[in-house]
């Protein structure tokens, strides 16, 4: 694939230049830019910064929401040769300065006022910054600091040239290589500073095919662009395969009006992460319980029907034609008019990635007939490793590995990559490249995981947290953690789980009710409590996360590698895990090895062979003061399940 | 297709972060002086006093107010800070006095000429149409500068259509300022309170006034949804040049945004100027926090 982001808009330019490219909503109308327009924009701009002094192999930091001229801004850097790195626009102005001065950046785009007065906070420790360009100039007009400028004078000093110099451009655009440095990509280190991803636009733009031929995407299709332009998987669909497809890329009005653009525009290619369309979910299940007795008797009768027979018939399997009929009746009645709602009445392919997905809600989706399949890659593959085939979507698996790729499983479970959309390096980190780029192309993804018989791939957990069963019967086997508490978190009981069993003998959790849900269990069967401490040691709740935990060990037993990893021992604890105590992070995941130290009398009552414990735990509230919470916890031992043997 | 600006003078700009500092500041004791620019008295009312029955509920109030500023008028409940609003809104006939509006003297004001000369109101209990979605709501206020009658309208007849696009569009900008777009087709009865507060100076808005009558923008707010109006407040003063007068009981925003102060009790006027002249001004603090014994 000879060729380029910019010559691949100059080609659409030529060959469609009236059709449209981009569309934003502004003033509650959809203005349209077709490719033509697009590209005389990326003119004028690229002229501009030519001007101004954009060099070649030179960073340009683009920060903002997805708005045509953010993107246009991405391909008139690009046609200079030099190269755009989008950084997220929530990020806080402390965070900017990491990636300003590891890649030495200049020349900076900024939507509006607020990242105009991130990028001016920081600019006493950015020294090289010399030019910030803003797109929306309200709140601006009497900014004077130097070097601030409007797009708008950016595009008029750029036109005037492209005027006197009108082969300037398409010449630049030419000196480009495919293999030249595209984009950069900066990931969001958990620990230390951030790591510049680079790509070239051969490795992008052979991932963006590679995905297109996968899906059969054609420039027909209309995405909406509504997730930060800074993180990679949003770069591609409107920006890598915008290009590599030539579909309309949408840009909502604003973060707010983002449910209401999906509905006006319909689009037939989406991505959205679980949580999405979990509250998409809960949004519809809620306004159902609000409808009409009739109303809702046929949603639940037909959701029913669509749970059986939605997701056969989703992957082309035999349905009989009884059901066949039945389902007909409830796409006209009821998961038509549903996806309507929800703005996926045209959705084709719509796709779900970056946590694991429950098996209720994927099959939610599917069932009343959107095609929502899973797809596996990251900033540093170029997103496209492995993808859902349209018949063989599956909750627990990522899918195959599509073409171009090349999967194999290291010794300590670890998931190798081999694919043309690699990245090229971490910028100025040649230790963290040889980290995780071997010599001989394998990118070490620190996931672990299998491929299963059918040759989809299923990842369990992080390759650092993936522990071993010790002693007892299961001596050896595979401990994954995470795996196990996703699969608890998937029942609408269960906000929070911990397990424990690396270099254990079995493995036992500590569980988290979610206080709203088993409240309103109790409340229809009723049954008193008097609040959180009380609800959670009740047996009646007990009996039923024991059901919970029975059935996750009844799943994991399935699978020969994780049968090791059933739970033998449970208990409920008595206070919420939470942030504020530290056992939870910032976003909400379990600090494991923190909540062992604290709880260590649990832990030791858990594998101790203890039916009940006592304790007391320090509490602090929101408005700063501590307290003690105290109760005596039962301990219940599950049921577990002996593996099923792969069929031959 | 024609524009439409909605840009006045520029003044000085504001940020976001400018207008949380304000507020955050009000404990501090440090208000920012705002260097905006004030021009010429375009509001000046003298000696007015209004009773009902026997009930004096002001009694020689004068004051002036000065183009592009932000005037505050202040006081305890019951002042009669309302009421001299809906004097100069002509909802109150005043039984005294007379009130000089860019030049014209009136005995008293009719609120329907006041709305032609350019002056828009919003309402402490709010007054929207709850059915009708926000864009309506504020379309409304672009009822004076309509020219179609209602037949032309009725049938959407060419002139009466363009000018209906044109008038949209005008509205369309003040959702965009207002930062509403999420919310444009919503009924404003479904609209959280602060919201609805929003609606109601994107109405008053939509009537492109020069002054601008607000009572109690921010009663009944939380601290975020202040900051928020008070930007809102400051942008419309600022972008556009229109003239504030506002009443305000958050005495922290009244200090902080406005440039002058005028301090009713009981009918009276007890301290009118700058807003530190105002806090030192030894019978505002008697009124305010009663005095020590």
């Amino acid at each position: 694939m000879e060729t380029t982001f910019p010559r691949l808009l100059l080609q659409h330019a030529m060959q469609r230049p009236a059709d449209p490219a981009m569309r934003e909503k502004e003033y509650g109308i959809w203005q349209t830019h077709g490719w033509a327009a697009m590209a005389k924009l990326v003119e004028q701009v690229a002229c501009g910064l030519h001007q101004a002094g954009l060099a070649s192999g030179e960073h340009m930091i683009v920060i903002g929401a997805n708005r045509p001229r953010l993107y246009a801004t991405m391909l008139a850097a690009q046609s200079l040769g030099a190269v755009p790195i989008p950084l997220y626009q929530d990020a806080a102005a402390a965070e900017c300065v990491f990636p300003l001065n590891n890649a030495e950046v200049r020349f900076a785009f900024a939507e509006d006022q607020e990242q105009v007065d991130k990028l001016l906070e920081i600019r006493a420790q950015c020294p090289r910054l010399r030019a910030i360009y803003y797109d929306d100039p309200r709140g601006l007009r009497k900014y004077s600091e130097p070097g601030l400028q409007s797009v708008d004078e950016l595009i008029s000093t750029g036109s005037a040239f492209a005027q006197q110099h009108p082969s300037f451009f398409k010449a630049e655009v030419e000196k480009a290589k495919p293999d030249d440095v595209a984009a950069m990509f900066f990931t969001s280190g958990t620990t230390g500073n951030p790591k510049g991803v680079v790509h070239s636009h051969r490795t992008l733009l052979d991932r963006g095919h590679a995905g297109a031929q996968f899906d059969k995407l054609t420039h027909r299709e209309e995405v909406l662009a509504y997730l930060p332009p800074a993180w990679i998987g949003q770069n591609i669909f409107s920006y890598a395969q915008w290009l590599a497809c030539g579909y309309v890329v949408n840009c909502p009005e604003s973060a707010a009006t983002v449910v209401i653009d999906l509905k006006e525009i319909g689009p037939t290619y989406y991505f959205a992460p679980p949580r999405v369309f979990e509250g998409l979910l809960t949004t519809v299940m809620i306004r159902m319980e609000d409808a009409g007795w009739l109303k809702r008797k046929m949603f639940h009768a037909f959701m029913d029907l669509a749970r059986r027979v939605g997701p056969a018939l989703m992957d082309g399997k035999a349905v009989g034609l009884l059901d066949r009929i039945s389902y007909l009746a409830g796409d006209a009645l009821v998961y038509g008019p549903l996806r309507n709602n929800l703005g996926f009445s045209r959705v084709r392919v719509a796709y779900t990635a970056g946590e694991a997905i429950g098996p209720d809600l994927f099959t939610f989706y599917r069932s009343i007939g959107i095609n929502l399949k899973q797809l596996y890659g990251s900033t540093e593959t170029a997103v496209f490793v492995c993808l859902q085939p349209d018949n063989q979507a599956r909750a627990d698996t990522v899918g195959v590995p599509i073409s171009g790729v090349e999967i194999k499983v290291a010794d300590n479970g670890e998931i190798l990559v081999r694919s043309p959309g690699l990245l090229k390096e971490y910028y100025k980190n040649p230790a963290a490249t040889a980290e995780v780029l071997t010599r001989d192309g394998w990118y070490h993804t620190s996931d672990a995981g299998f491929l299963d018989a059918h040759g989809h791939l299923k990842i369990i957990d992080r390759v650092k947290d993936v522990g071993r069963i010790r002693g007892g019967v299961n001596d050896g086997a595979m401990f994954a953690p995470k795996y196990v508490e996703n699969k608890l978190k998937f029942f609408p009981y269960i906000k929070e789980a911990v397990a424990y069993g690396d270099l254990r003998e079995k493995v036992c959790v500590m569980i988290n009710i979610d206080f709203d849900a088993v409240g309103n269990w109790a409340e229809r069967r009723n049954l008193p409590y008097a609040g959180y401490t009380d609800l959670a040691q009740k047996p009646e709740v007990y009996e039923l996360i024991k059901d919970c935990v029975e059935k996750v060990n009844a799943d994991l037993a399935a699978d020969e590698r994780l049968a090791g990893s059933q739970i033998s021992r449970f208990l409920v604890l008595h206070k919420e895990l939470d942030a504020d105590d530290g056992e939870l992070t910032r976003t909400n995941k379990v600090r494991r090895g923190f909540i062992a130290e604290k709880y260590q009398l649990l832990v030791d009552a858990l594998y101790g062979g203890k039916t009940e414990q006592y304790i007391e735990t320090q509490v602090k509230f929101e408005d700063g003061r501590t307290g003690s919470v105290n109760a005596t916890l039962k301990i219940m031992d599950t049921r577990t399940f002996t593996p099923v043997k792969a069929a031959a | 297709m024609s524009t439409v600006t909605l840009r006045a003078e520029p003044v000085e700009a504001l940020t976001p972060e400018r207008a949380a500092r304000l507020v955050e500041q009000t404990s501090a004791n440090q208000p920012i002086a705002p260097a905006r620019r004030t021009g010429e008295v375009i509001l000046d009312v003298q000696d007015i006093s209004l009773s009902f029955g026997g009930v004096k509920a002001l009694s020689d109030i004068s004051f002036n107010v000065k183009e592009h500023e932000i005037r505050a008028i202040i006081g305890p409940n019951g002042a009669g800070k309302s009421s001299m609003l809906n004097c100069i809104n002509g909802v109150y006939q005043p039984q005294q006095g007379s009130i000089t509006f860019r030049g014209q003297t009136f005995k008293h004001m009719n609120s329907h000429e006041v709305a032609v000369m350019g002056v828009a109101r919003t309402f402490q209990s709010l007054a929207l149409f709850k059915g009708m979605s926000v864009l309506d709501n504020i379309m409304t206020g672009r009822n004076l500068r309509i020219k179609s009658n209602l037949f032309m309208q009725a049938l959407r007849i060419g002139p009466a259509l363009r000018e209906e696009i044109r008038h949209r569009e005008f509205v369309e900008h003040i959702i965009d300022f207002l930062e509403i777009q999420a919310h444009r087709k919503t009924p404003v009865g479904q609209l959280p309170y602060g919201l609805q507060k929003r609606v109601d100076l994107g109405r008053a808005l939509a009537m492109e006034p020069q002054v601008l009558l607000l009572d109690e923008p921010m009663a009944g707010m939380n601290v975020e949804e202040k900051q928020d109006m008070c930007r809102f407040v400051l942008d419309v003063n600022e972008e556009f040049g229109t003239t504030v007068v506002l009443i305000e009981h958050d005495m922290g925003v009244v200090m902080d945004i406005s440039d002058r102060v005028v301090v009713l009790d009981y009918g009276k006027k007890i301290g009118d100027g700058t807003p530190d002249e105002v806090r030192s001004n030894p019978d505002v603090i008697k009124a305010y926090l009663g005095t020590s014994h």
